[in-house]
């Protein structure tokens, strides 16, 4: 990295990475394209979910944990499908012994099938219990401010609003609430849900997010490891442009070429 | 003895251990995680674990996901 693009790394819950795009491994036509579409994304923090173990199936099938070695990557276990606290603590718990004691988990407790929007009175108690058990929590939730400062306060090591529903594909719908809880932020605020294309991702990073998690964007793009390849640059280019610090907006014109010296 | 595993019934040997049932499910070397009657086991006791009847059994592994 050259001197004009230098910057601060992530910090998760005491843990530096170099790249701020996270991504999940749910979608993928198979776990080659799923390798593939993850490393060309550069991510280092990688989801997954848990679910019962399919009793009967080949035992010779390759486990997605045998392409996405938790000795590359950190493993960010979720637990996307819970409805209650009860049930995002339990695989929270189960995560953890699935992976040796590793205690970073996406808490995310949804409250409706057809938004996946988050609920958020399960999503505090989840996150309380987590919490007291010992688990470092990135927290999926709304983009309320005051909803994000409180799970800061209760000790969440990051913070994930959604720019828009999960899997929808809409882009970043609440900039201006996603700013108000940055404002606020002690802990790392990243967009989880919404991104569509390599400008959402963009976008998100210019409003001075830490990173982005995305996973159906990639997954289901024509081709996902162009795209996930696209996501990276989005990321960085996001990042070095909230870096920058862009132009202010004006309603007219103003000539880039000198005035003086012209002919005529 | 009928337990229930991962939401089915199913038929096991008496005196069955959890490391038993893995072998059974040909689960061995892989990464999984076991939970009874809503309790964690760790791993580190599996082999002396033993199964009673009616527990409730899952048996979990890490999928893909967002």
């Amino acid at each position: 990295m050259n001197e004009a693009s230098a910057d601060q790394p992530l910090i998760v819950a005491g843990k530096t990475y170099r790249s701020r795009l996270l991504v999940g491994t749910g979608k993928y036509r198979d776990l080659e394209e799923t390798r593939a579409a993850i490393e060309a994304s550069g991510a280092e923090i990688v989801t997954v979910a848990v679910r019962r173990t399919n009793i009967g199936q080949n035992p010779d099938e390759p486990n997605l944990l045998d392409v996405i070695s938790p000795e590359r990557y950190t493993i960010l276990p979720n637990t996307a499908g819970c409805y209650t606290a009860k049930d995002a603590v339990r695989t929270c718990q189960l995560a953890r012994e699935l992976l040796d004691g590793h205690d970073l988990v996406k808490l995310e407790v949804l409250g409706d099938q057809k938004t996946l929007y988050p609920d958020v009175t399960e999503t505090l108690a989840a996150a309380e219990t987590l919490i007291r058990d010992g688990f470092k929590v990135m927290v999926y939730t709304t983009d309320d401010p005051l909803i994000a400062k409180r799970l800061e306060e209760m000790g969440c090591v990051a913070v994930m609003p959604l720019g828009a529903p999960i899997g929808s594909g809409l882009g970043i719908r609440n900039p201006y609430n996603i700013r108000l809880i940055l404002e606020n932020a002690k802990v790392p605020i990243l967009v989880d849900a919404g991104v569509g294309t390599a400008s959402d991702a963009t976008i998100a990073m210019e409003l001075g997010c830490d990173g982005v998690l995305m996973n159906t964007a990639i997954a289901l793009a024509r081709e996902p490891v162009r795209m996930a390849h696209a996501m990276k640059l989005a990321v960085e280019s996001g990042r070095q442009a909230w870096l920058a610090g862009r132009m202010p907006r004006k309603l007219y014109a103003s000539a880039s070429s000198p005035i003086d010296g012209l002919i005529g | 003895m009928h337990i229930t595993l991962n939401g089915t019934p199913r038929e096991l040997a008496e005196e069955s251990t959890i490391a038993d049932l893995i072998v059974l499910l040909a689960l061995q070397g892989q990464r999984y995680a076991v939970e009874v009657n809503e309790a964690i086991v760790p791993r580190s006791i599996h082999d002396s674990h033993k199964i009673r009847e009616g527990d409730r059994i899952e048996v979990v592994q890490a999928i893909g996901g967002g």
